[in-house]
């Protein structure tokens, strides 16, 4: 069987690629080859880098980075919130290689979990501050997690994708019909994180996003060093044989539901903390937040990014989460390109999977899988 | 003060002839009558064997005999449509795969099913987690015990790609391995989860004779320590030359069991390799 499509050559394709691996490789080769002391500097450069992007002292320098159409510190907090979201959906989608089509609906469970516990609108007046309910946030978001899981994660299959896709999709008319959970209306008032400053003014308040932007970062920080420290372990190389090869693992000795189920909860986990700071940034939280597409969103950021590679999530949901709202503001024939987002979206996916289908800054096995899948296709029976 | 050795390293008396131990050995795998269905095909009729402690079984048998079918039995991918498979004692079906792993099952694939993106040292690696402990959080919190698996690991994963004679491609992606080194991969890796019981699948499929006297080695050696091997393989040499024992299938009946030479003379084995009809045997 040969493909009909009529893209680029396979030899174009190739030279293409060859291309870019080379490019990426002379970058991962020297990284790797660097010494330590040059490593940690570079590492703490960038860190910087992001921590004092956000004050207009230091972004008005950067020529068109700063986006036109909207408040460029509230634009670094919503795309800090998607870049921890691609990191938790990375470990499930890029390292146990399980197919979350709803992942956005773990982010739901966070935020109006805190909704639901702390704002004086909700029909359980708890009013716990927001502090507290963070980790019942964590927590309930992990047990759906778990819940979802132990049914679907025994199948094989498409069933996981479907399963998920409608998890989001029943949180989000939960969200929109019930009148525990206030659809349009929502909650408002909810509290903001704790802290204040010398003069008695909140930390947190509601003019500048730049400490929401900071706390999200840190916490982009430590949750990057939990999620490196599992994948450099026993349960990240059982992650990967179960992405690999199911049987082949199960018969080594690996329990792989139990694997499949601490992915799919940890996953969970880190979209219910993303969900929680949304909400505590936020200070009302209404059915409109959890649109499907955003799901989609997010899983396309991460095979954009690199799927199975903690540096490719965080580019890829970075990148995708930024170029959305650069669109705003921007006219084109007298249309706001924001408009156009997805169509754009749609355009650079088809692209990248005939020309990059590992992603942009792949793990190196997931691009030699890409590799061997494509000699299959064109090779055929 | 009761550190006195029990045991000898050179026993005082003369050991008992081999002939007379094999009557004695302990049973480690029973195959019970054990049938298996595939809608119209009958994979496995009625086989019925027993693998002993200490010894090579090899299970011979034409194409399509049943042998592989035998070997996923074994393993808990396919549960038996009657009969039973006992592994030291215990009945295995109903045991989760990974169970049977850890109760000290090893195997290996007629293909060869690696996990390809990770080192030659990662695969190894995910074998001797069978037997580790660390749990997600102390994995999480990178907690001693994380630390100590984790060398104990390495350190194992090491010595047997020495072992196997592969040590020098360990941090070698699987999938770049030539074929044979592949294959020893596949071997290193299902020693390492400490089986009591060894089973490959054709492992010198698609060797040289070189080689295959190489593997061969390899096989006595991993029995001197103590593993017993369950050999699936079509060369008959290689199978005469390495086993105690030999089980014959053919179209999913066991036809004949016995001494290699005894099998090597079976005028139903000889009609089975040679393809002869029923009737003119
Ligand atoms: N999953 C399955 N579904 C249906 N039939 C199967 C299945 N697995 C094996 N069979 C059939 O069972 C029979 C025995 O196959 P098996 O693979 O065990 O043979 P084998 O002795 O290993 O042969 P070979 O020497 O070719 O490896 C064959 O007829 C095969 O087609
Ligand atoms: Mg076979």
């Amino acid at each position: 069987m040969t493909t009909t499509v009529n893209g680029p050559s396979p030899e174009q394709r190739e030279a293409f690629t060859t291309r870019l691996r080379h490019g990426r490789e002379a970058i991962s080769e020297r990284w790797h080859h660097a010494p330590r002391w040059v490593r940690w500097a570079l590492l703490a450069a960038v860190i910087v880098f992001f921590y004092a992007l956000p004050n207009k002292e230091f972004y008005q320098y950067l020529g068109p980075i700063p986006t036109p159409g909207a408040n460029f510190t509230q634009v670094l907090f919503t795309v800090s919130i998607y870049v921890l979201m691609a990191v938790g959906l990375n470990i499930v989608v890029g390292f146990a290689g399980l197919l979350d089509l709803g992942y956005f609906g773990f982010f739901a469970v966070g935020a109006y979990t805190v909704a639901v516990l702390t704002s004086p609108s909700s029909d359980i007046k708890t009013l716990w501050p927001w502090l507290v309910v963070v980790p019942i946030a964590i927590a309930l978001t992990m047990v759906s997690g778990v819940m979802l899981g132990t049914p679907t994660l025994r199948l094989r299959g498409d069933y996981l994708a479907l399963v998920t896709l409608g998890f989001a999709e029943m949180i989000r008319i939960a969200a929109v019909s019930s009148e525990f959970l206030k659809g349009q209306r929502g909650f408002n008032q909810i509290p903001h994180p704790p802290g204040q400053y010398a003069d008695g003014r909140p930390v947190f308040g509601v003019l500048d996003a730049r400490p929401y932007y900071w706390l999200v970062l840190t916490l982009i920080i430590l949750v990057v060093i939990g999620v490196r420290n599992l994948t450099h372990s026993r349960v990240g190389r059982a992650w990967i044989s179960i992405r690999e090869d199911e049987d082949a693992a199960q018969l080594m000795g690996v329990p792989t539901f139990k694997f499949k189920l601490w992915a799919f909860a940890a996953g969970a986990a880190i979209a219910g903390l993303a969900g929680a700071l949304f909400a505590g940034k936020q200070n009302f939280v209404n059915s409109q937040n959890f649109e499907l597409l955003n799901s989609i969103i997010i899983l396309a950021a991460v095979i954009f990014g690199g799927s199975g590679n903690i540096v490719g999530a965080i580019v890829g949901g970075g990148l995708v989460a930024y170029m959305i709202e650069r669109f705003r503001g921007i006219e084109l024939f007298g249309i706001e390109l924001y408009e156009f987002r997805f169509l754009f979206f749609g355009v650079v996916l088809v692209v990248m999977m005939i020309f990059r289908p590992q992603g942009l800054i792949p793990n190196r096995r997931r691009a030699a899988e890409f590799k061997d899948r494509r000699k299959e296709v064109t090779v055929g029976e | 003060m009761s550190e006195t050795e029990q045991k000898p390293a050179v026993p005082a008396q003369a050991p008992a002839p081999a002939v007379e131990a094999v009557s004695e050995r302990e049973p480690l795998l029973e195959v019970d009558n054990v049938t298996l269905r595939f809608g119209g095909v009958v994979a496995l009729n009625q086989v019925d064997f027993t693998l002993y402690k200490g010894e090579i079984l090899g299970l011979i048998g034409p194409n399509g005999a049943g042998k592989t079918t035998c070997f996923n039995a074994m393993t808990g991918i396919y549960q038996p449509t009657e009969g039973e498979i006992r592994f030291r004692g215990q009945k295995i079906s109903g045991k989760k795969r990974h169970q049977i792993t850890r109760m000290g099952m090893a195997r290996t694939f007629q293909n060869i099913r690696l996990f390809p993106e990770m080192t030659a040292q990662e695969n190894v690696l995910v074998g001797a987690d069978a037997h580790h402990k660390t749990s997600v959080i102390s994995a999480l919190l990178r907690l001693p015990r994380h630390w100590r698996e984790e060398r104990e690991g390495r350190e194992k994963a090491e010595r047997l790609l020495e072992f196997v004679g592969i040590r020098h491609r360990m941090h070698e992606f699987a999938r770049n391995l030539s074929y044979g080194e592949q294959r020893r991969l596949e071997i290193a890796r299902a020693l390492a989860t400490d089986p009591v019981l060894l089973c490959l699948d054709e492992p010198a499929a698609g060797f040289n004779p070189a080689e295959k006297e190489e593997l061969l080695q390899l096989i006595r050696q991993i029995r001197d320590t103590g593993v017993t091997v369950l050999l699936i393989e079509h060369d008959m040499r290689l199978v005469m030359g390495v086993t105690d024992r030999i089980v014959v299938l053919e179209f999913g009946k066991k036809i004949a069991e016995g001494l290699p030479g005894e099998v090597r003379e079976d005028p139903k084995v000889i009609a089975a390799y040679l393809g002869v009809p029923d009737d003119a045997a």
